[in-house]
């Protein structure tokens, strides 16, 4: 078994220092919160729990599976562990693999560190918690929704997460956002099928053999309002965000330009204002925001529609 | 799994210096670096010189920092399309008979970010491979990071080697008896949907495997008298020399910063 590094670790270098900075203040916050939650719910025989489990994320990550030419699969965690433990936890457990990759391992950098934790323990969980509540609840809670629940949770927390770190490198100005975010959107939908198809196989596994590990009060943990709302934004920021930011040639650019357009526009108003009749509707950026929503949604109403078939087929 | 070459013992000034000026110091240099605007050559060079002469007091080397330093190189590409997509002024570069339009600014910064992202791991592996882990968590717990955390950071390491044997012994078991090519080009057995459920099973079964050790291992604390908060050793002070050595990195690091923010180039 070869360490292979992840695409998704930023590292060091990568991100401009304030978008490292704010990141980092960001997470200390989520963390300091999770540590607190954490507190309040468990007892001390947590802090070896989550440690040990830590190390089998880390591990599990190692776990691959070909897919073709040379290519293969493997874990990331987050929905996994925010099924398992719930999110707080799962923030918590996540963030420990994360630090120790950059501390350690060199994968992703140090300064990149509050990045990558946001990227993957924080939104990364909390999407995955997100997706795994709502279509627990849809089902009523039916057993088979919590494979379903989970392959959509996990394909849900890559992407979302790889949005995120698209979105970090083109603010920063390192990749134009209209090719990033479509490149490492468009890899991540990939893995994330295969992050989901091992979420999957690990939570059937983990149900034929402990059932008593999907209790009602782990469930109840996800549903906390802070941190459904919580993934909420987060996940429709960075759904709404990426397009908005990809339909532009280029981060910096963009900026640019816009500078440019202020200074022309104080120059001569009026020249410029036969060019832009309607501002807003004939407008790429519109179009794409549109585009991510009815994607979006068109996601959720698979997912409810499956749901709804399933309860009927049960219920007759 | 390279398992226990991340610390490389050696006796030297690097080595023997308290991990808490290094993690300081090591955070500080790779801050001070990522503020500094793409095109400051010129302070580029003089970190660059600073974190060589580092490696070379720490006995490991230049060449060892640069082999495990081409690990971040893959991401490179994330930054290659700015050679493109700045401003002009474009200059045309024949490569294979082609000529590629390259933007000025776009080539400045993306080596500004290439040489960024290369000096701040080359901190990063230093620090890594000269601290010992137990060091590395005395000073994470001195930068006020909650004790909480630092216990399941460090419960993680003790136990990560132990969890990873049982990865491969699994995937041992595995190649043994399913799903593995027999060489590069073969096809694996089973379809690729199969090999994910397979794989995701052995990711359930590991998991499963760690939560029994977890119980175990809290049974064990339990034993030696673990009453909820994990044992902290006091920790001395730092000295004279230790706050003096952490003040001066300090001073050069913001000096390099200044003059890049101010005197440009």
């Amino acid at each position: 078994m070869l360490f292979s590094p992840n695409q998704m670790h930023i590292p060091d270098g990568f991100l401009s220092g304030i978008v490292s900075i704010v990141l980092w203040l960001v997470s200390i916050a989520v963390l300091a919160i999770a540590l607190r939650k954490t507190n309040k719910t468990l007892g001390d025989r947590e802090i070896p729990l989550m440690g040990v489990l830590a190390a089998a994320i880390f591990a599990g990550q190692m776990l691959n599976f070909s897919i073709t030419g040379g290519t293969s699969g493997h874990l990331l965690g987050a929905a996994l562990a925010t099924i398992l433990l719930g999110p707080w936890s799962a923030v918590l457990v996540l963030t420990s693999v994360v630090a120790i990759q950059a501390l350690i391992f060199q994968d992703g950098g140090l300064l990149a560190l509050g990045a990558n934790i946001f990227n993957m323990a924080i939104v990364g969980v909390f999407s995955a918690n997100l997706v795994y509540t709502l279509i627990r609840k849809v089902s009523m809670g039916k057993s088979w929704s919590i494979l379903v629940g989970g392959f959509v949770a996990a394909w849900t927390s890559i992407f979302i997460a790889s949005l995120a770190a698209a979105l970090e490198l083109s603010i920063s100005g390192t990749s134009p956002a209209n090719l990033s975010i479509p490149a490492m959107g468009g890899i991540h939908a990939l893995i994330g099928i295969g992050e989901g198809l091992i979420t999957t196989g690990a939570l059937a596994f983990i149900y034929a053999s402990r059932r008593d590990l999907f209790t009602p009060e782990k469930a109840e943990a996800g549903t906390g309002k802070l941190v459904l709302i919580a993934g909420g934004i987060l996940t429709l920021i960075l759904a709404i965000l990426s397009p908005l930011a990809s339909s532009h040639p280029d981060g910096l650019e963009w900026v640019a330009e816009q500078q440019g357009f202020i200074e022309k526009a104080q120059e001569a108003v009026y020249n410029l204002i036969p060019d832009y009749t309607f501002p807003g509707i004939d407008n790429p950026t519109l179009s794409t925001i549109i585009a991510g929503v009815i994607g979006a949604i068109l996601v959720f109403g698979v997912a409810f529609t499956v749901a709804k078939l399933q309860k009927k087929q049960a219920a007759n | 799994m390279r398992t226990h070459d991340f610390y490389e013992p050696r006796v030297s000034v690097v080595h023997q210096s308290d991990a808490r000026v290094k993690v300081i110091l090591t955070l500080a240099f790779i801050l001070a670096i990522n503020l500094l605007p793409p095109g400051t050559w010129a302070n580029y060079l003089l970190f660059l010189s600073l974190i060589f002469s580092a490696e070379i007091l720490s006995r490991l080397g230049i060449g060892y920092h640069l082999k495990r330093s081409l690990l971040a190189l893959p991401f490179v590409l994330a930054a290659l399309p700015l050679l493109f997509t700045l401003p002009s002024p474009y200059h045309s570069i024949p490569i294979f008979g082609v000529n590629l339009q390259i933007s000025q600014p776009g080539l400045e910064r993306f080596l500004s970010i290439a040489v960024r992202s290369w000096i701040s791991i080359q901190a990063a592996i230093l620090l890594a491979a000269s601290t010992r882990f137990p060091d590395l968590m005395i000073a994470l717990r001195m930068l006020k990071i909650p004790p909480i955390f630092v216990a399941i950071i460090s419960l993680m390491w003790r136990y990560l080697f132990v969890i990873i044997e049982e990865a491969t012994r699994l995937e041992r078991a595995r190649s043994s008896r399913s799903g593995a090519a027999p060489y590069g080009s073969a096809r694996p057995g089973g379809r690729v949907w199969w090999r994910a459920k397979v794989t995701g099973g052995m990711v359930g079964n590991l998991f499963l495997r760690s939560l029994e050790r977890s119980d175990r291992i809290y049974a064990a604390m339990l034993s030696r008298g673990y009453n909820g908060n994990p044992p902290t050793a006091t920790i001395a002070p730092l000295n004279r020399q230790e706050t003096l050595t952490i003040v001066l990195g300090l001073l050069t690091f913001l000096f390099l910063l200044f003059t890049g923010l101010t005197l440009g180039v």
